[in-house]
């Protein structure tokens, strides 16, 4: 074959693959850029702020803790068919799936909460008051879903998650010294020396990378969207793929905090964005819009992972491919968390800052939980057949999980016991 | 029918289809437990550490928790 035979023939294989991995790109690129929700956003323009490029290294080092856990719920969820709420029932019994149902309702409903708040909080800087933003987006929410089918939501679902890689261009607008940048950012050590604050932030890091409800979406989104055992891998490629997206988002959102804020206290997304108002009205934007869209991505997962939970462990009807009337209660669930979400933003004297800081608590409940039963699932051959995990899977995801375990759970602990950092 | 009458009626209609609601919750939580009632997973070595392990983690979350709630009372 001559050269441009070679060529062509390559050139076809290559986009036969692309069209292949669209049509089954989805839950791992969703789940993964959901990931940067509204709490995430907050924690890397922060984690900039506070220690310039000098986490970079660390955030690069999520790529395969992200990767490693969510690929589990891919294998899992393609081989069983089951969502991980009715995987746990179905393997261990009552009590622990009642456990693993309830707290992950109250995770869900509360980080649903503050991401109607990133929203409100976002679209408040351009003027728009919460009550507008909290009853568009419901609207936008609903119909969504209401649609009746899968594969229209994933896709709609997959435009709004480009919008979060705006903190690219981002990071070009405030010019960082690429050199800087590199030299600082990609060697492994701790500004400032290894102290209480750093090691919260590390754990923040951490903490935003891997939650709950990213293990019950991701594996109820694959048996929704109906995928086999053979499409196993462009599961774990979409996984990947959305790994990568999720830290690279993570990383040029701190190169444009650790650029423009370095050094400043900074408490929020959204005051980051209204404090780059007044010196880079383009900048600010882009912040502000890509808070909101972080919030919308979040909520539009979590509260489906809750209503695939309700429907799995009821015995509900409970698919994006019904119709209202072939799944009432599945939508029932949906739009109840919505509403009740959105009503707790709007009341006044809400306690919002306690919400957010029991959600990281709540979290650290059944973070450890799920993670243990998802290594206990896939090793387990009557369950998983040849998908079971390998020796290197299992070292790999073991040692993942017990450091996720231990570092959540300091997490917590500090955030209940703020003075234990000094 | 007076005021109330009226009252009573709806008092006797929301009790009864308030009961009827919450008992067919009872009879569905019961016949999720009996579905789910043994575990499939084999009860080996190694899961029964792992769920021991989860048991007193959540014991030690708990009693956090509790000493949490009750020096913000104090």
């Amino acid at each position: 074959m001559d050269f441009g035979s070679t060529f062509f023939y390559k050139y076809r294989r290559f986009i036969k693959t692309l069209k292949i991995y669209f049509l089954l790109a989805g839950p791992g690129l969703i789940v993964m850029l959901a990931d940067n929700d509204a709490g995430g956003i907050t924690t890397y323009t922060v984690t900039g702020a506070k220690f310039g490029y000098g986490l970079i290294w660390f955030l690069l080092l999520l790529l395969p803790v992200a990767y490693v856990v969510q690929e589990m719920t891919v294998r899992l969820g393609a081989v069983t068919k089951r969502g991980h709420a009715e995987a746990i029932f179905d393997a261990f019994g009552s009590f622990w799936g009642w456990f693993s149902f309830i707290d992950l309702a109250l995770v869900n409903w509360l980080t649903l909460i503050t991401e109607f708040i990133g929203m409100t909080a976002a679209l408040a800087i351009f003027s728009i008051p919460p009550v507008v933003t909290i009853v568009i987006v419901s609207i936008v929410m609903m119909l969504m879903v209401l649609q009746g089918k899968y594969w229209t939501w994933e896709k709609i679902a997959i435009l709004f998650a480009a919008v979060n890689i705006i903190y690219i261009p981002a990071a070009f607008l405030v010019h960082p010294s690429v050199s800087e940048v590199l030299s600082v950012g990609l060697i492994p050590h701790f500004p400032g020396g290894f102290n209480g604050t750093l090691f919260f932030f590390l754990m923040a890091n951490i903490g935003t990378t891997i939650a709950p409800w990213m293990i019950f979406f991701q594996q109820s989104a694959v048996v929704d969207k109906g995928m086999k055992e053979k499409d196993i891998p462009w599961g774990q490629m979409d996984t990947l793929i959305g790994s990568a997206f999720t830290v690279l988002v993570a990383i040029f959102l701190v190169v444009v905090t650790g650029t423009v804020l370095y050094g400043v206290e900074v408490e929020s997304a959204a005051q980051a964005a209204s404090m780059m108002m007044t010196t880079s009205p383009w900048l600010g934007t882009c912040i502000a819009i890509g808070l909101f869209n972080a919030g919308f991505l979040g909520a539009i997962c979590i509260s489906l992972a809750s209503s695939w939970a309700f429907g799995e462990v009821f015995g509900w009807a409970h698919s994006l491919n019904m119709k209202v009337r072939e799944a009432p209660w599945f939508y029932a669930c949906y739009l109840f968390a919505l509403v009740t979400a959105g009503g707790v933003v709007l009341l006044p004297n809400a306690p919002l800052v306690l919400i957010t800081l029991f959600v990281q608590v709540i979290a650290v409940t059944l973070l450890p939980a799920a993670l243990v039963f998802l290594i206990l699932l896939l090793n387990n051959e009557e369950i998983m057949g040849k998908y079971r995990n390998t020796t290197l899977q299992n070292i790999a995801g073991t040692a993942i999980v017990v450091a996720i375990i231990i570092l959540s759970t300091l997490y917590g602990i500090t955030t209940l016991f703020p003075e234990l950092l000094t | 029918m007076n005021g109330d009458e009226c009252m009573v009626t709806l008092e006797t209609v929301l009790g009864v289809r308030i009961g009827s609601v919450l008992s067919r919750w009872m009879d569905k939580i019961h016949e999720i437990n009996k579905k789910y009632e043994t575990p499939r997973i084999k009860m080996s070595p190694g899961v029964k550490i792992a769920l021991l392990f989860l048991r007193v983690y959540l014991i030690l979350l708990v009693v956090l928790l509790g000493y949490k709630f009750w020096t913000l009372l104090k």
